[in-house]
């Protein structure tokens, strides 16, 4: 049922990006058993599971923050380590941190621009901000971000428009391939979201950039994803295009895997196991009710 | 503020139909903007230019003296010294780490040149070995504070006594003479305004190192947000570890700079004292201890402040006792400014504008919006 994974990659030419038995460990704590992953050109796929089931140390993997322990990872079938933000963003990796990664004290184009900054005079690194304002200035028109000024600072942004430049600083890469979205509509609203859903949409309908997206909210993933990846206790168990699986049948699926965790623990143990809130959490409660 | 014409200032997050339309890059720049985004952004440095405008007057009314070309020499040597250690700390305390230790590295390097100069090394060659050495130890404060994860108070205040006795045995706790004489000398601090020259240069150039170099935005964004600026690839590390070889640098540069300019090297000097001055400055100045804010233009101000109330107060011959009071309320004073005028112009809802501003220093407390 869960556990046999249904598809293994399979490997054609179209694979922008391929990982290969991915194991990672912090201490005690394995974080990833062997993942296999792949993820066509102009592919939006959703990644899926619990807290700490191990999305984000993916995600830090593709990133460059960590080295696997074991495993590689291809892009465009040539094989890559990736060492620092840089190296990953060389290899055309894009990544809208969850915590958006802006710095509040400095200017919506600095932010926009920062560390890829537009410097003139070699190894001084003049910053170049006329240019850089009038980049921002046409970019963000071009994909009807609204912004009060490029020239506030960021701490002045809403949530939303936070939210927008981060996407924003991510997807300007001329040389971007795979863009890395790590629950980008966390606490938004329903406009903001819609907001970020059609940028995304838009992204991929005039580009044919992948993309990978974790979030919490089926709707939002069924709504944007060609597939779905479910990752748990560090393991891809189910992976299917969305053709082939309703949000049904994965709220079915991933429930199961909580009552089988939940009949595993029988004793007493039960409160450690998380619940997803917006998994039917009625079903969810009722094991954990009856195990009471 | 760009568009303050077409947006209406109290919603900046309304999102209108003609304000989605593209925008000429210059609209709405009107001369009165030019005049109020120049006001938002450096309010805190008009404040305190007016403090010291207000204190040049009240000095020069009080006293005959002040207002000559004598004392404005002397006001130089009392500024330059504050102003270098504060330009010393902007960037420090822009990443919200501390440098204790740049005021024992003043002392401590008039004594490494004469020790080198005596060893039969030339002087010009002496005082750049002595800069490298103390940029050497700006580096291994900066390392022990990044890699070993040590925090930097306690790093650098370490370092502070180790400089101090190391001072104190090498010297055997007597002052000596600078060593050198003729032109150098006279170009390194000996003439009377070589020590205002000299700090007016390291201004403009650390100013523009802080406002217009990727080195200067990326101190910026370490310090207001080290773990998006990391994410963003900035190398946190080494952003860190160079500013504290900039700062053991400068106080290298002013202990020798000095030291040509008082004429003797004195071990018992209390470089933490004077460290503090520079710290003082920087904050009246508008450096926020917390990290992500100040200008090298707001220190210097700050300095040129402090140099003013110093020598005022010989010049009217007002016990110097009162000196350090004024400078504990002017600092407190400063601080309540500083946070006041954060909330206004960047943390507060909609936009900074200068009346907002005031309305905040004067004690209309309006709501904040939260973020997030």
């Amino acid at each position: 049922m869960i556990s046999d994974v249904e598809t293994k990659a399979r490997t054609d030419a179209e694979d922008v990006l391929r990982i290969e038995d991915i194991s990672m460990s912090f201490g005690p704590v394995t974080a990833l058993r062997s993942v296999d992953l792949h993820l066509r050109r102009g592919e939006v796929l959703g990644l899926v599971g619990d807290n700490g089931a191990g999305k984000s140390t993916l995600v830090k993997i593709l990133t460059g923050f960590h080295k696997p322990d074991h495993g590689r990872i291809f892009i465009e079938g040539k094989e890559v380590r990736l060492r620092s933000v840089q190296d990953a963003r060389e290899h055309g990796i894009e990544t809208v941190f969850q915590d958006l990664a802006l710095v509040d004290e400095l200017s919506v184009y600095h932010n926009l621009f920062l560390n890829r900054e537009h410097t003139a005079g070699g190894w001084f690194r003049f910053l170049k901000n006329k240019s850089m304002r009038a980049a921002a200035r046409r970019y963000l028109d071009e994909i009807a971000v609204d912004v009060p000024s490029i020239d506030v600072p960021a701490a002045k942004l809403s949530g939303g428009q936070r939210q927008a430049i981060a996407v924003a600083r991510a997807t300007q890469q001329k040389n971007m391939k795979i863009l890395l979205l790590d629950e980008p509509l966390a606490a938004m609203g329903a406009k903001e979201t819609s907001l970020i859903i059609e940028l995304i949409k838009n992204l991929c309908r005039q580009t044919d950039i992948s993309v990978i997206v974790i979030d919490h909210n089926y709707t939002h993933l069924f709504e944007v994803c060609d597939r779905i990846n479910v990752i748990q206790q560090g393991r891809v168990t189910i992976d299917k295009r969305l053709t082939e699986i309703t949000m049904e049948e994965l709220i079915e699926l991933m429930v199961q895997s909580y009552r089988r965790e939940i009949a595993r623990s029988a004793s007493g143990r039960v409160a450690d196991v998380s619940i997803e809130a917006d998994i039917e959490v009625g079903l969810a409660t009722q094991t954990v009710q009856n195990e009471q | 503020m760009l568009d303050s014409g077409e947006v209406s200032p109290g919603s900046p997050t309304s999102v209108t139909p003609e304000a989605r339309a593209p925008r000429d890059l210059d609209a709405g720049y009107l001369p009165t903007s030019v005049v109020r985004r120049f006001v938002d952004l450096h309010l805190q440095e008009i404040v305190i230019t007016v403090v010291a405008l207000a204190l040049i007057l009240f000095f020069t009314v009080d006293s005959p003296y002040f207002f000559t070309s004598a004392n404005a020499a002397a006001l130089a040597s009392f500024i330059a010294p504050i102003a270098f250690f504060a330009l010393a700390e902007v960037p420090i305390l822009i990443l919200g780490e501390i440098d204790l230790s740049v005021g024992e590295v003043y002392v401590l390097s008039p004594f490494v040149v004469e020790y080198l100069n005596n060893h039969s090394v030339p002087l010009p060659l002496a005082i750049v070995m002595t800069l490298v050495i103390c940029a050497g130890i700006g580096w291994f404060n900066g390392l022990l504070t990044v890699k070993v994860h040590i925090p930097s108070f306690i790093t650098t205040l370490g370092t502070t006594f180790a400089l101090e006795g190391i001072i104190l045995i090498s010297s055997n706790g007597a002052p000596a003479n600078p060593v050198g004489s003729g032109n150098l000398v006279v170009w390194l601090g000996g003439g009377v305004w070589a020590e205002a020259y000299w700090m007016t240069a390291a201004v403009i150039l650390l100013h523009f190192m802080l406002r217009r170099t990727s080195f200067g935005l990326h101190t910026v964004a370490v310090g207001g947000n080290s773990e998006s600026a990391r994410e963003s690839g900035v190398k946190v590390d080494f952003i860190k570890i160079w500013c504290f070889v900039l700062c053991a640098f400068i106080g290298g540069l002013i202990g020798i700079l000095d030291s040509y300019h008082i004429g003797s090297i004195d071990p018992d000097t209390p470089g933490l004292t004077f460290m503090f001055y520079g710290v003082a400055a920087a904050v009246i100045g508008g450096t926020a201890l917390t990290g992500g804010r100040g200008t090298m233009i707001g220190a210097s101000i700050g300095s040129i402040v402090l140099g003013i109330l110093e020598d005022g107060f010989h010049v009217i011959s007002v016990s110097s006792f009162a000196y350090d009071l004024i400078l504990g309320i002017a600092i407190l004073v400063a601080m309540i400014l500083n946070v006041q005028i954060e909330r206004a112009t960047i943390r507060g809802a909609g936009h900074g504008s200068f009346a907002r501003a005031l309305s905040f220093v004067f004690g209309r407390r309006r709501k904040v919006a939260v973020r997030r």
